[in-house]
């Protein structure tokens, strides 16, 4: 691994790679290695992991292939980048599937020894791809990645079948090569998971310096390439996943509230992540419940959440859908509750391991009655943990269930993340009820759960094991103030207006909007969730052109915050991208009465910055 | 508890009683649960404001209304699910549930079971009417095969659930049965379940006397309880009709009633609650098919198992044991990290 005969190294200032094979081929785990070695370079970066449903897709065919795309830059990015400029292909189904996603002139690294007659038949070839001329608008380099894989470990007694599986080492190891990222962290981290089974440690250490040294020595690549660290701002840093900052934003939330967590779920996908991580954090006093079912999950929390803890559940939209009858429970009897909703592909199943931004209507109105929700929506992996603080934040004070919708794409995907100084958090603390606060008609002190805290509307929060304050709560109308059971007509007016009341309080605590502009500008892209990276990309791109349009990005889908519509009204055209046929669109329309246009993808994969610029331009220039 | 008792003030049935209007039919057997459970709990010992009752939808899930606790009206067959969440945040509750037979059995299936599996510290009170109430009057979950009712105007078609074998199938710890028209076996039942450390199920035949008027009559009125209730006395033979008839297992492995007359005293069944294995106690869950011939009560089955909430304090702590008190600054440097200066 001498850098002597190496050629000449050429700066990037950025590189879109996707790394495509079978899913028993270990392409997530070739990405994230290669991701975090490029975050410990200082590079900035952002992943999108792509992996099918099924956990063992038939060996081979296009149904299988999995695939991770990273892009990697000397400067913050906000996307994985719209099309890669390398693709590494472990075999001819990868290629297959993934050729078409390839920038024109793009490099494609195949696995040669994939590319026999049964692949190629079952990928749908009818000739090689690799032989038959068909690649000539691309860079191809052929590598026999299983045969030097094989020879590489041959000595090291490890069985030929083996052996092969550490092929994607060999690969990151020329990878690693050819966009001189660094060796020692892969090695550190094979050393970590492996240690104990020497052998695989071995024959994947083995088929990594293979694949680096065929980079050195086999004068295919006429230069190497290199991505400087990002200028980022002074601080630690680590490289974060959605899920998992969103369960330290949790964790953090208990802290700053001084409340202990429970978290009731039921695993699915993308939203287990939460369940594991909370799961292995019980030094915090996390207690985790795998409940039954999601409405056990729910269920748990509400009564976790009566008794003095955060009460949490973590979901995806099937789980969601069955959580609803709970939910509108919990807003009754106005304990604070997070719904946690990782979006994915929908209705039904859909497509459970790709993104989609389809719930917010599910969020909006997804219950039986009147039945308003706070919502709150994290854009970018990283910042899911601010958005877990500020979804129990406002569950605390308001006394009222919250969801927090994220998506497959922030799960999963990573980016490195300014670690933020534990002292500086916001304190959510909130108090329980200890005292009587009314009297009865013979002047004798009383509790009345549902008298409320003018500023807020929300009721105290009394607790079993509080002397003097017993009451009784349920989902039947409750009288306003009492809490007795009450079918008053104007009283249930009443309790339904201030429901309603208390949500749109929650206004009055967000900050201004703030709008992203270089200049006057016609037109406003408005979004919500993980479309922030895209429109930010896009945006920046058309500023390079001197164009100019305007960004509001929305945290708070319910209530709006107070200034969205005085501003949407300033712009004659407003654009909101979304990754569902047409949702926020649709509140923003009914709410403001203001024309805007709705651009929408629904293919289990997120906008690109190209994208959204080809329809800002076109609307630039209507 | 006991070193706490000494604190605990003394109260009353009224104390226990809260000040909503009781809103059941005139008649109906819930009010005489209601009194036992108001008369038992002074016995208890324990603070009213550590008490929670947590109930589902129904008519007998209207039951914590009307007890001056804490207390939650849940949705339609969640309680168990509920009341779990609420005993591993606070352990140092009681934790009680009421729901009826279509709640508990039929909505809340899922729920009652993996309750019990779990051996959660909740009182479960099964009011078993073997109709639904509330919504006027279709079969439930123990309706018996042939009920005519407004859903099923041929007759049920369903086979029925039979509760206590259902609890003993999902592992339950503690397993009883009562019925409305004998406090003083309601109020036994309910102390020992209270008692138990772990999930205690117990079902109480109650009667609906506006959609399924008498249904256990046949064995629950006065006259005919020596005769039709098999009372489970840990310990002792398994005998009723004032010794008359009495319980064998035959070489068959099936138990059979038969008259005492008839047979060895050593061949009767001597009940003990504490049998790790809860077969014996399915199989005298069996001996009736429906409450119209001899019926067990009493208390089926009674063991120790770890209570759930319990395991996973002990889960926290040896988590803090071995990996410290949580520390929010190291969890964020936890992985790879890297300095930009
Ligand atoms: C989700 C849901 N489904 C149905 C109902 C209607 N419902 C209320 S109580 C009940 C059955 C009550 O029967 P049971 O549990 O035996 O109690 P009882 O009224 O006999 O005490 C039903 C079906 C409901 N409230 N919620
Ligand atoms: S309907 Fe039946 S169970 Fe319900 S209150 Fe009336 S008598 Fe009791």
């Amino acid at each position: 691994m001498t850098d002597t005969a190496s050629p000449e190294t050429r700066e990037l200032d950025a590189l879109v790679i996707r790394f495509a094979g079978d899913s028993g081929d270990g392409m997530q785990l070739t990405g994230e290695r290669f991701s975090s070695a490029s975050a410990l370079l200082g590079n900035d970066l952002a992943t999108l992991p792509d992996f099918p449903a099924e956990i063992r897709a038939p060996a081979g065919t296009v149904l299988g292939v999995s695939a991770f795309q990273i892009q990697v830059a000397d400067h913050d990015i906000m996307t994985p980048g719209d099309a890669p400029n390398v693709l590494v292909a472990m075999n001819p189904a990868a290629l297959k599937s993934e050729l078409h996603r390839l920038e024109i002139g793009g490099t494609i690294i195949a696995n040669e020894d994939a590319f026999e007659d049964r692949n190629l038949a079952k990928a749908g070839y009818d000739e090689n791809p690799l032989t038959d001329g068909s690649l000539a608008n691309y860079t191809l380099f052929t590598v026999p990645m299983t045969s030097i894989t094989k020879r590489a470990c041959e000595d090291l007694g490890v069985k030929p079948r083996d052996a092969e599986r550490s092929k994607n080492f060999f690969a990151l190891g020329l990878v690693s090569w050819l966009y001189n990222r660094p060796v020692e962290p892969t090695m550190d981290w094979i050393d970590k998971k492996f240690g104990s089974r020497e052998l695989v440690a071995a024959a994947n250490v083995a088929a990594f310096k293979a694949g680096h040294a065929f980079g050195e020595t086999a004068e295919l690549f006429d230069s190497r390439y290199a991505v400087r660290a990002a200028p980022h701002a002074p601080g630690t840093y680590t490289n974060i996943d959605g899920n998992t900052a969103l369960s330290w934003g949790l964790v953090a939330a208990g802290r700053q509230a001084k409340l202990p967590l429970f978290l009731g779920s039921y695993p699915i996908t993308p939203a287990s992540d939460i369940l594991h991580e909370l799961s292995a954090r019980k030094n915090f006093g996390v207690r985790t419940l795998q409940a039954e079912d999601e409405i056990a999950a729910v269920c748990s929390a509400i009564g976790a959440s009566f008794g003095g803890h955060i009460g949490l559940t973590t979901t995806s939209g099937p789980g969601v859908a069955l959580k609803s009858e709970a939910i509108g429970l919990a807003l009754s009897l106005e304990l604070p509750l997070v719904i946690i909703d990782i979006q994915r592909g929908g209705p039904s199943t859909g497509l459970p391991t790709k993104t989609e931004a389809s719930d917010l209507m599910l969020a909006m109105y997804g219950r039986h009655g009147d039945a308003p929700l706070p919502i709150v929506a994290a854009y970018r992996p990283s910042q899911c943990f601010d958005a877990a603080i500020e979804a129990v934040r406002i569950a605390l004070k308001y006394r009222t269930p919250v969801i927090l919708l994220s998506d497959g794409y922030l799960a999963n995907g990573s980016e490195p993340w300014k670690l933020p100084d534990v002292d500086s958090l916001p304190d959510i603390s909130t108090t329980f009820a200890t005292e009587t606060n009314a009297t009865d008609d013979d002047g004798n002190p009383v509790f009345e759960p549902y008298l409320r805290d003018d500023d807020t509307l929300a009721r105290p929060w009394a607790i079993p094991g509080t002397a003097e304050l017993m009451h009784r709560i349920g989902g039947l109308e409750k009288q306003s103030g009492s809490g007795n059971i009450s079918y008053d007509p104007a009283n249930h007016e009443e309790m339904t207006r201030i429901r309603q009341a208390k949500v749109d309080r929650i206004a009055e605590d967000l900050d201004p909007i703030e709008v992203d502009t270089a200049g006057p500008a016609d037109v406003l892209v408005l979004s919500w969730g993980s479309t922030w990276g895209a429109c930010k990309g896009a945006l920046r791109r058309l500023r390079a052109e001197g164009r100019s349009a305007d960004h509001v990005h929305l945290v708070h889908l319910n209530p709006f915050p107070n200034d969205l519509g005085e501003i949407l009204r300033r712009y004659e055209t407003v654009l909101v991208p979304e990754m569902n046929t047409g949702q926020l669109v649709d509140l923003v329309r009914a709410k403001y009465l203001v024309d805007a246009k709705s651009i929408t993808k629904v293919r289990g994969v997120p906008f690109t910055a190209g994208e959204i610029k080809n329809v800002i331009m076109e609307a630039l220039d209507d | 508890m006991t070193d706490t008792t000494i604190d605990v003030p003394e109260t009353t049935k009224a104390d226990w009683s809260s000040d909503q209007e009781v809103r059941w039919c005139p008649g109906c057997g819930d009010y005489s649960i209601l009194t036992a459970v108001q008369m038992m709990m002074p016995d208890l010992g324990v603070r009213r404001e550590d008490t929670v009752f947590i109930s589902g939808i129904g008519c007998a899930a209207r039951f914590p209304y009307y007890m001056n606790t804490y207390g939650m009206h849940g949705i339609h067959g969640r309680a168990p699910a509920i009341a779990t969440g609420l005993a591993l945040a606070r352990p140092d509750l009681d934790v009680w549930v009421v729901g009826g037979d279509g709640d508990m059995l039929s909505i809340g299936g899922n729920h009652l079971i993996h309750a019990l599996r779990r051996n959660v510290n909740l009182k479960i009170l099964l009011f078993n009417n073997q109709i639904y109430g509330l919504t006027k009057g279709q079969y439930s979950p123990t309706s018996e095969i042939g009920k005519i009712t407004k859903s099923s105007p041929i007759g049920s078609i369903d086979e029925p659930f039979n509760p206590i074998s259902v609890a003993l199938g999902a592992e339950a710890t503690f397993v009883a049965r009562t019925h409305d028209m004998d406090r003083k076996h309601m109020m036994e039942t309910f102390r020992r379940a209270w008692e138990h450390k772990g999930a205690a199920f117990v079902e109480v035949y109650q009667n609906c006397n506006v959609f399924n008027d008498g249904a256990f009559g046949a064995i629950t009125k006065k006259d005919k309880r020596a005769s039709m209730l098999i009372d489970l006395t840990h310990g002792e033979p398994i005998t009723f009709d004032d010794g008359a008839k009495g319980v064998t297992m035959g070489a068959d492995g099936r138990l059979r009633i038969v008259e005492t007359a008839d047979v060895n005293a050593s061949d009767l069944l001597v009940h003990d609650e504490t049998r790790e294995d809860p077969s014996l106690a399915f199989a005298l869950s069996r001996i009736a098919s429906g409450p119209f011939m001899p019926t067990p009560v009493g208390v089926f089955r009674s063991v120790d198992r770890p209570e759930y909430a319990t395991e996973v304090s002990r889960q926290l702590a040896y988590a803090q044991e071995t990996s410290g008190p949580g520390d929010l600054h190291a969890l964020l440097h936890s992985r790879p990290t890297w300095e930009v200066t």
